[in-house]
């Protein structure tokens, strides 16, 4: 059965928000979810550029109103 | 004859030097990661970003980017409690401000052994340029990184390999010596003219890759341990140090005003543990109080806060005053501080 997970790593500059996920994908399968909550803007950027080297897939990415940064990964097969 | 594909790690620290390093790696056939270690006092486009009216630059991790390029794993690592002795106990010293740069590239090398060895890799890259820098990367000083960080001769500059003696990976043949450069001294040219040839996009942060060469940044660091007295720091110190004004009106509190929003965002991050002022009726900053300022000095802190905020010519300011742990908040009534009564000591 598939994972779904959660990650808060709000008020965290880069590159910590990088560092906690790739922890927390760390413990996750191929197909689970992870969903990631951020507040720096480079995030935006960063997490899915790491999802790139390491063939994860990000399936959603948005600003909400409150600036907030919502990201979804599907964790991938490791390379 | 051994023929199995030679792995590197490479320190990937999101400038130009390490990119290249990484790149004339790659180009001979060896199987590259990157390696990037986050110390805390690392300057990144974010810290800046956070600032959004003066952002001029892609907001990015630039270690990130490089991997990108290279099409190469790039690995952070979280190394900020293991580098605090590195900071506080430097062996060789201080350059001009606080930075350790010496004790700090041995530092980073030995972590990249340990890697290497925990990864089974067979060397160690980096971007290293005889002579570049005053510290770290002398003809004298790059021996004392092999040696101090154990890597010993696995460690390889390809900048400048051809200006030093051949390494385990040149004499093993793993890497073409004659591929690699004879890069010397501080002029960027050669580097910037292979960064034009590759389609390389490259970072040049105006003031280095490091606050601890920042002279106020190390102030305000210095600042600190001052108030404490004992030189200790934990994370949120160095992070809060990075952002927004400081100012110290009073030696027994210190105030961090939040100069736009993405400042005031990040500084809501830390109303649980600080006690936290805002005007009420008017835009302004979000103001983090630091130490105990008696009933005159939270006045003043309450006056300081109205002079940043819209309602800097208003008679009276409603300021709130946060506790933290989320206990009740109360309202002082404040004169905005007139400009002049900033003086400019106050601020770190």
């Amino acid at each position: 059965m598939k994972k779904a997970a959660d990650l808060d790593a709000r008020h965290l500059l880069c590159p910590l928000p990088v560092i906690r996920v790739s922890a927390a994908v760390e413990k996750l399968a191929a197909g689970d979810l992870l969903t990631v909550r951020c507040t720096d803007p480079g995030a935006l950027h960063d997490i899915p550029a790491w999802c790139r080297l390491e063939g994860h897939e990000v399936v959603a990415a948005e600003t909400l109103a409150s600036q907030d940064i919502v990201i979804i990964i599907r964790v991938e097969g490791r390379r | 004859m051994d023929t199995r594909t030679r792995k590197a790690i490479v320190l990937l620290s999101g400038g130009l030097d390490s990119l290249l390093a990484a790149r004339l790696i790659l180009d001979q056939g060896i199987h590259v990661e990157g390696v990037n270690f986050f110390t805390g006092f690392c300057v990144e486009g974010h810290t800046h970003a956070l600032r959004r009216t003066r952002a001029r630059h892609p907001v990015r991790n630039n270690a990130l980017h490089s991997a990108e390029q290279l099409g190469i794993r790039l690995h952070i690592i979280d190394v900020i409690d293991d580098y605090r002795d590195v900071v506080l106990n430097p062996r060789h010293g201080y350059g001009a401000h606080l930075n350790p740069c010496l004790d700090c590239k041995a530092f980073m090398v030995s972590r990249a052994r340990s890697w290497m060895e925990a990864h089974d890799f067979d060397f160690i890259v980096t971007g290293e340029v005889l002579g570049q820098r005053p510290m770290s990367q002398r003809r004298d000083t790059l021996p004392v990184v092999a040696r101090e960080s154990g890597a010993l001769d696995r460690l390889l500059r390809p900048l400048s390999a051809r200006l030093l003696p051949p390494t385990l990976p040149e004499r093993e043949g793993w890497v073409d010596r004659t591929r690699l450069l004879a890069l010397s001294g501080r002029n960027r040219k050669p580097q910037i003219a292979l960064a034009r040839a590759y389609g390389f996009e490259y970072a040049q942060p105006a003031g280095g890759c490091c606050f601890l060469t920042d002279e106020n940044y190390t102030h305000r660091l210095r600042d600190l341990w001052a108030s404490r007295g004992e030189r200790r720091y934990d994370f949120d110190d160095i992070m809060l140090l990075k952002v927004g004004r400081h100012l110290r009106p009073h030696p027994s509190f210190k105030l961090i005003v939040g100069r736009e929003e993405g400042e005031n965002r990040f500084l809501e991050g830390y109303r649980h543990r600080f006690v936290h002022l805002w005007a009420t009726e008017h835009e302004g900053p979000l103001v983090l109080v630091q130490g105990a300022p008696d009933a005159a000095g939270l006045d003043l802190a309450c006056a300081i806060t109205a002079r940043f905020g819209q309602g800097r010519l208003a008679s009276r300011v409603e300021v709130a005053v946060g506790e933290p742990g989320g206990r009740p908040v109360h309202r002082r009534h404040v004169a905005p501080l007139a400009a002049s009564a900033l003086a400019p000591d106050w601020y770190l």
